[in-house]
């Protein structure tokens, strides 16, 4: 039989760490801005998810405000940044991380 | 019992997707074990009793978010696979690897020294803001948002019509021909 153990907060927030981490070493290693992308937005729930445990944790609803703004603004930066992604790569449909240079002019 | 299932169902999923986003060569299948991550995060939301939040990570991240991204995917043909195996950075993947440990050793730490709760602060006995069993999620959460974050919501109106305007002006094609022409020059095309 299963050890039933009790679910603690720190369970969600070593979670929110774990999922952080592979965020940050995905956005380091990988090339592709579309994916380096995926790997912000992998940052933010992590972030999210820390939040609503600590809202819960402390019996305040401002941790989940917070999380609505933060819902908020990775919508609006995901618009911005694709936008900013198809004007790039329409231009040099190859370019990736390494292409610093094509930002010029 | 439940909740410890649900935890380590839910986790094991957000961690598989996170994985996947990370480790697979084509960005379609990255985009879609993302989505995986979303819903499992919606599950612990739900296990955490942020109801409202959960439908509004479904419906805003994993409804328009990653389908966005499918959308830019598709649009620009770059869903070839990328090839794993350059490393144009010379040992830039190791040290990748010692700063995700490190950042995760971190948070651990953090974690551990406060013997599991990482922050000092306490529940609040009677505060505006204070969570009550009775009350539904849905409803502290709009009355925090419309009397305490008044003006960072009506900031945030402003925000996504920026966006939009944002998005509409970076991704139009310019013509090649558009001149601009001199209006004391007479007619005008």
């Amino acid at each position: 039989m299963i050890a039933v153990a009790e679910v603690t907060p720190a369970w969600y927030l070593v979670l929110g760490a774990l999922l952080f981490t592979v965020g940050a070493v995905g956005l380091l290693v990988r090339r592709n801005p579309l994916v380096m992308f995926m790997c912000i937005e992998l940052m933010l729930n992590a972030v999210t998810l820390t939040f609503v445990t600590f809202s819960r944790m402390l019996h305040d609803v401002h941790g989940q405000t917070v999380v609505v703004f933060v819902l908020v603004v990775a919508a609006a930066e995901v618009v911005v940044g694709l936008g900013i992604i198809v004007a790039l790569l329409r231009k040099h449909p190859t370019a990736t991380a390494d292409d610093l240079n094509v930002l010029k002019g | 019992m439940v909740e410890l299932f649900v935890v380590l169902v839910a986790g094991a999923i957000c961690l598989g997707g996170a994985l996947g986003v990370v480790l697979n060569r084509n960005p379609v299948h990255a985009a879609l074990s993302l989505v995986a991550t979303l819903f499992g995060i919606a599950v612990l939301f739900i296990a955490q009793e942020a109801n409202f939040l959960a439908a509004v990570q479904i419906i805003v991240y994993a409804g328009a978010i990653v389908v966005l991204f499918l959308f830019v995917l598709m649009l620009l043909g770059v869903d070839q696979a990328e090839d794993l195996s350059i490393e144009p950075l010379g040992g830039q993947r190791v040290a990748a690897v010692i700063v995700g440990i490190g950042v995760l050793g971190l948070s651990l730490l953090a974690l551990a020294s406060t013997g599991g709760e990482a922050t000092g602060a306490r529940p609040l006995e009677a505060a505006a803001n204070r969570v009550t069993e009775g009350v539904a999620d849905i409803d502290q959460l709009g009355e925090s948002l419309f009397t305490d974050y008044l003006f960072a919501f009506e900031v945030t109106s402003v925000l996504l019509v920026i966006a939009i305007v944002g998005a509409v002006v970076l991704s139009r094609k310019v013509r090649r021909a558009e001149y601009v022409d001199d209006p004391l020059e007479g007619d005008s095309a």
